[in-house]
This record gives C-alpha cells, structure tokens and sequence, in this order.
C-alpha cells in the first residue's frame, strides 16, 4: 500500500496541540506564572537573555515557559523576537567601574580597593540536595547594607600603573563599533565583533573551549584578576539633549582574565588580559568567555597556532548555538531526493563491484533480493 | 505590561522595511554578479536556521501583496516544511498560495527545480544549506573567498578526477558544481544534478538564499550555467529504468515508495504536482488505480 506524505497541514497543527498539551502538563498542577520563573529560576533568565541577547527578563522567562525549559528553545524564541525588533540608536559604553556592585572578587589580591565581596554565590555550598525546598521554604530575610557610591576600580586599573598589565587597547579612532546583528559577519574579526559574538555564544561551547586551554591546547596561564557582578547605568546620547540620559540599569557580569604573556617580537613581556562580559549574572560563561577571548588573540600576540580555541573562524562560526541546533536538527527533515539519487549511485557502484569481484559477494542476501 | 500587543504586530511579510531593503540590495548585487556569493546580515527567523530561513528571507523580500507563492520540499507542495513555510507566508503576508507551477510568481523550494519549465517573470528561490561549493574541500571561508577571487577551481577539477580515477565516474549526485556565465564555480543547493539542465539559459530569476551562512546569490535569467565536467566523462543525470508508477512520466525524476519488507518498491514523481496534472490530463501509470484512494 502506498501511503503518500499527505496530510502535511493536519499533521502539524495535531502535533501542535500535542504540544502545547504536554508544556502544560497535569492540569490539576498549578501553572507556572512568569512572575515565580523571573523570581525563582533567575539563573535561567540570565542566561536566555544574555545568549538571546535581549534584556528583557519578562519575555526571557516567557521564552522559558514556552520552551518547556528547553534553553536553546527559549534562546531562539528569544532571538526571533529580538530580530524584528526597530534599531532607535546605539548606547554608549557601560562603565562598570561605576557599577553597583553586589558580588566582586579577585584571585590576584588578598585584599584591594573597594573590597572582595562574596554576594549570592553557589561557592563554598556544599552540594547536598536540601529536603527541605520540597516543600514551600520560609527563607530568612539576607544582610544587606547600603550601597556604596563610590567608583571600585577595576583591577586593570589598579595594575595599569606599573605598566606590566596591556592597556583595554586601542582601535583606529574612525573606527565604528560593529554590529553582529547588523552586519555580515567576515573573518579574520576585529576585536568588538569577536567580543560580541562570544557575549552570545553557547556557555557549553565557551566552558569546553576554556576548559581546553587550561588541558594544554593552547595554555594561556590565566589568573582570575576580577570578577564581578552587579547592576551598570545604560546611557543614550540624545543630539537634542546635548548630553547623555540613562535608559536604565541591566545587571551584567564581568571577568577579566589576568594571563601571563613572555613577550614576543610584537610584544614585551607583561601580564594580556582576557575579556568576559554577559548580561545577568552568569560567572562561568563571563570566565570561559574570557579564556577564549585570551585565546584568540593568539595571532595578534604573536603566539603559535596550535590549539582549536585559538582558530577564529573554527571559534566564532560554531559558537552560536541558534545556528547550531538549526542545522543539525534540519536533517530530521526530508532528504529522500538526495537520498534517492545515493541510493541509484550505490546501486551501480555496487553493481560493478560485483562484477569485479566475481563469486566473492559479500554476505548480503537482502541485497541481491533487492536488485 | 503590554508586551502581548506588540508581540502581535509584524510588518508584511514578517520583516521590517529595513531589512528588506538590506537584503533586495544584496539581491541585486548577486544578480549583478552571477554565481557570486554576497554577504548579507541574515535574521534570526521565526524557523530554525537549516530549515530555509536563507530562502524564506529572500522570499519576504521580493514578495508583493499580488503575488502568487508556491513553496515545494523534495518536489512536493504537501511535506511538512513546505506546509509550515507556506502557512508562515499566507499568516504574515496574506498572499494568494498555489500548488500549480505555472500559477506561481514566486516559488520557493528545497533540493529539487519543477518538471515544468518556468517562464518569464517567475522567480525561483532556493534554499541554500552550504553555499560555498568549495567548502568540503576546503573549510576556512577566508581561503574559499580567495579562491573564488583569483578563479582559482583546480581543486574542485581534481576531485572531480579523483572520483573518475576511483570510480570510473564521478561520483556526485547532488549539489553538482556548475560554473555560471564562464565565472563562478556555483553550488546549485542539494537538488539532485538531474536537475542541474533547468538552470541553464533558464527564462526565471533564481534567487538562492543560505540564512545560516549569511550569503545569497543569483541566476539572472538567460545565463549559461554549465556542470563541470571532463571531454571523455561529460555531464549525465540520473536516469530512472521505470516511468512513475502513476502518471507514467518518463524523464522525470522519481522518488522510490518502499511498498513492503519484502524488496515492493514503486517508483513515483518527486514533483507533485506535475504528477497530478498529468493524471488530470488522463495520463495513467501502471499503479495508479490501487493507490488514488489510500493516501490518508
């Protein structure tokens, strides 16, 4: 019986149904309000938003929601939500030297100006799964103390001094900023469209491509010199105004990576620095994130090319997990022209290898039915 | 919060104006340059990326309110990503659809160009996983670019050998290079090279569009397009030993219908509708009897 691929539309929207069924669940459990999801599964949000890139942490837990907690899915709702969205202008630098910070520490100094503070952190937990979440948790109200105006200067800032530590590096001064999202992408990249690209690439790709470097492929000595988290002002030029007006403030995570560098003929020796930068508060794709932006700037630094992290275009074309997921998951739709004309060219080079190799056909009586 | 309403809200044909008129520059760049890949700032689409968001951004940029879409997969109107794409068109641009090739002013596809030879006016667009035709011989676009520059094809020649060397024959069957206007080594998307022909001086613009790749290119019409091949092994497409089992076309480019485990096959058009128009024209192939009435 031929049983032709009709029924495409009804197919579809009766899997569509399905689906949104099996989101929902048990109708006798409450649904999840995107209230309890920004509130209570925060670290998801950030992270839908930063590799979404789209602050917005109503629509990232909306994403979330409708993804059935599928991060790539609630990631790519996200983007094709993003994408459509009007271009008014282009904010100027954040400066997170002035941010409001809730959590910062450094590995390179006991102690430094404007302090290490722990804040809301998983270290030092003790990974023990707790009864007591499983039901409703009172939880007792955190210390807290009144925010401290005053700048904290980066780290970098602090070492700049001695001039052992590169400066944030210079970029032609007509140079425009790029725009990843504006702009094809073309290699070899200049370092804000790299930066751009790792700010949204997958936290899974980034952590393993790190991770390498730390395994040897490409060892890049890294010390933690900073990291920190915390809310920033987002400042628009207004030509009207003359001056600039906050649109409001994102929570952002930093890291700058501190790597030991020997100097090469383009360089003396002095500590390079790595850069991390994503939305929310998300300390290990910021620190993987600064790993690989170390690692990338091989070429520039003059270092031998040995390692994958190292290789721009193998980094940034395979980074985005949008993309990723898309195509591999686009072999799930038909190919069976394709297939059809493998299957015909398999038919004859199999055909003539029989006839070379007379009598000594391989144990396959299936085959030979088939022909 | 009113982010519910300004959810609902999409330009025609899903893009804003911008974007279309970034990417009808990039389209015109192409058919200036045939064979040329442009670089373009492709969108995230509301599909996945490898589900034809190269080609459904192509489409919503040269789609007008009058025109016609067709939109097939593997030749048909009627699998399930041809189905989703059409409905995504008739939702954010509430254009006519048709199934009938000559009715269409647009017709997007993957991996196959329709049996009925296109006319004047119509735009074909492809959607393009890989567009560069170099890439599995080489994989670093800043070497492909260059090598497309200097016109530099030898390595696509020496594979080509190489399968002639092995094989006796060159061993693609898809995605077949051709070289367009005497200049670009072009890859045609995956349709099978039986349909390399069609793209020939061919009186249709074809558009091909690579979303995840951010590249389109063109096929102005009436432009020599020509698969690469050897004085001693020149060019052949697949040829099928059976006509479709329902409307009995010969020359035409089958799909096999596994009928039972035990080896039942039958051989049936790839494009759909051609095949229901020759059975509306009374042509009938030697199963067409048996099976009219199970398709669900």
């Amino acid at each position: 019986m031929y049983v032709a691929v009709k029924g495409g539309e009804a197919a579809i929207s009766n899997a569509h149904k399905l689906l949104a069924d099996r989101r929902r669940g048990d109708r006798s459990v409450p649904a999840m309000h995107i209230e309890q999801i920004i509130e209570q599964l925060g670290l998801a949000v950030d992270r839908i938003m930063s590799e979404g890139s789209l602050y917005d942490r109503e629509l990232a837990a909306l994403a979330f929601k409708q993804a059935r907690g599928d991060m790539i899915e609630a990631i790519f709702l996200l983007r094709a939500y993003r994408t459509t969205l009007p271009r008014f202008g282009y904010s100027n630098p954040i400066d997170t030297g002035a941010m409001l910070i809730e959590r910062r520490i450094s590995a390179t100094y006991k102690d430094l100006p404007g302090g290490q503070l722990l804040g809301p952190t998983f270290d030092y937990t003790h990974r023990l799964l707790d009864p007591e979440l499983m039901g409703s948790d009172a939880v007792e109200e955190p210390q807290t103390r009144e925010g401290n105006d005053a700048r904290t200067p980066r780290v970098s800032e602090i070492l700049a001094h001695e001039g052992l530590i590169e400066d944030d590096g210079d970029l032609p001064d007509d140079h425009q900023t790029g725009d990843l999202t504006r702009e094809p992408m073309e290699f070899p990249m200049t370092r804000d469209v790299r930066l751009q690209a790792l700010s949204r690439a997958d936290e899974g790709f980034l952590l393993a491509l790190g991770y390498s470097t730390q395994r040897g492929f490409a060892r890049s000595h890294p010390f933690a010199g900073e990291i920190r988290i915390g809310e920033v002002d987002i400042e628009i030029d207004v030509p009207e105004l003359g001056f600039a007006v906050s649109l409001g403030r994102i929570r952002v995570t930093e890291c700058q990576m501190i790597n030991q560098f020997k100097g090469s003929a383009k360089s003396p020796p002095q500590f390079t620095r790595g850069y991390g930068l994503v939305f929310g508060q998300s300390e290990r794709k910021a620190m993987a994130m600064s790993l690989v932006d170390r690692t990338l700037r091989a070429t520039e630094l003059g270092e031998d090319l040995t390692a994958p992290a190292q290789d721009e275009e193998f980094v940034i074309s395979h980074s985005d997990n949008v993309q990723a997921t898309g195509f591999v998951e686009h072999l799930k739709l038909p190919h069976y022209v394709d297939f059809q004309a493998e299957l015909d060219l398999v038919r004859r080079m199999r055909a003539e290898y029989e006839q070379t190799h007379d009598g000594e056909t391989p144990d396959d009586d299936g085959l030979e039915a088939a022909q | 919060m009113n982010t519910h309403t300004q959810l609902a809200t999409y330009n025609f044909a899903y893009l804003d104006e911008q974007t279309k008129r970034m990417i009808r520059r990039a389209i015109l760049k192409a058919i200036a340059i045939p064979g040329y890949q442009v670089p373009f700032a492709s969108r995230e689409m509301p599909m996945p990326y490898g589900w034809g968001t190269g080609g459904v951004q192509v489409t919503a940029s040269v789609l007008g309110p009058d025109d016609t879409l067709k939109v097939i997969d593997q030749g048909a109107d009627d699998t399930t990503n041809a189905v989703s794409i059409r409905a995504f068109f008739q939702k954010v641009a509430n254009v006519a659809v048709t199934t009938r090739t000559a009715d269409a002013t647009i017709i997007q596809t993957r991996h196959r160009i329709p049996e009925e030879t296109l006319n004047e006016g119509q735009i074909l667009v492809y959607q393009v996983p890989i567009p560069e035709p170099l890439r599995f011989l080489e994989p670093r676009e800043t070497e492909t670019r260059k090598m497309h520059a200097l016109e530099e094809y030898g390595l696509m020649h020496v594979k080509l050998y190489e399968d002639i060397a092995r094989n006796g024959h060159i061993a693609t069957t898809y995605a077949y290079p051709v070289k367009v206007e005497g200049r670009y080594v072009m890859d045609p998307s995956p349709t099978p090279k039986f349909d390399n022909p069609k793209m020939h001086k061919s009186q249709a613009l074809q558009l091909f569009g690579a979303g995840r790749e951010k590249r389109i290119y063109a096929i102005p019409p009436y432009t020599d397009v020509i698969s690469l091949d050897f004085e001693d092994h020149p060019f052949e497409v697949q040829s099928f030993e059976e006509p479709c089992a329902l409307c009995a076309a010969c020359d035409v480019y089958l799909d096999e219908v596994i009928l039972d485990d035990l080896g039942g096959r039958m051989f049936v058009c790839s494009d759909t509708d051609h095949c229901e128009k020759r059975r509306a024209d009374g042509h009938v192939g030697p199963l067409a009897g048996e099976t009219a009435e199970t398709a669900p």
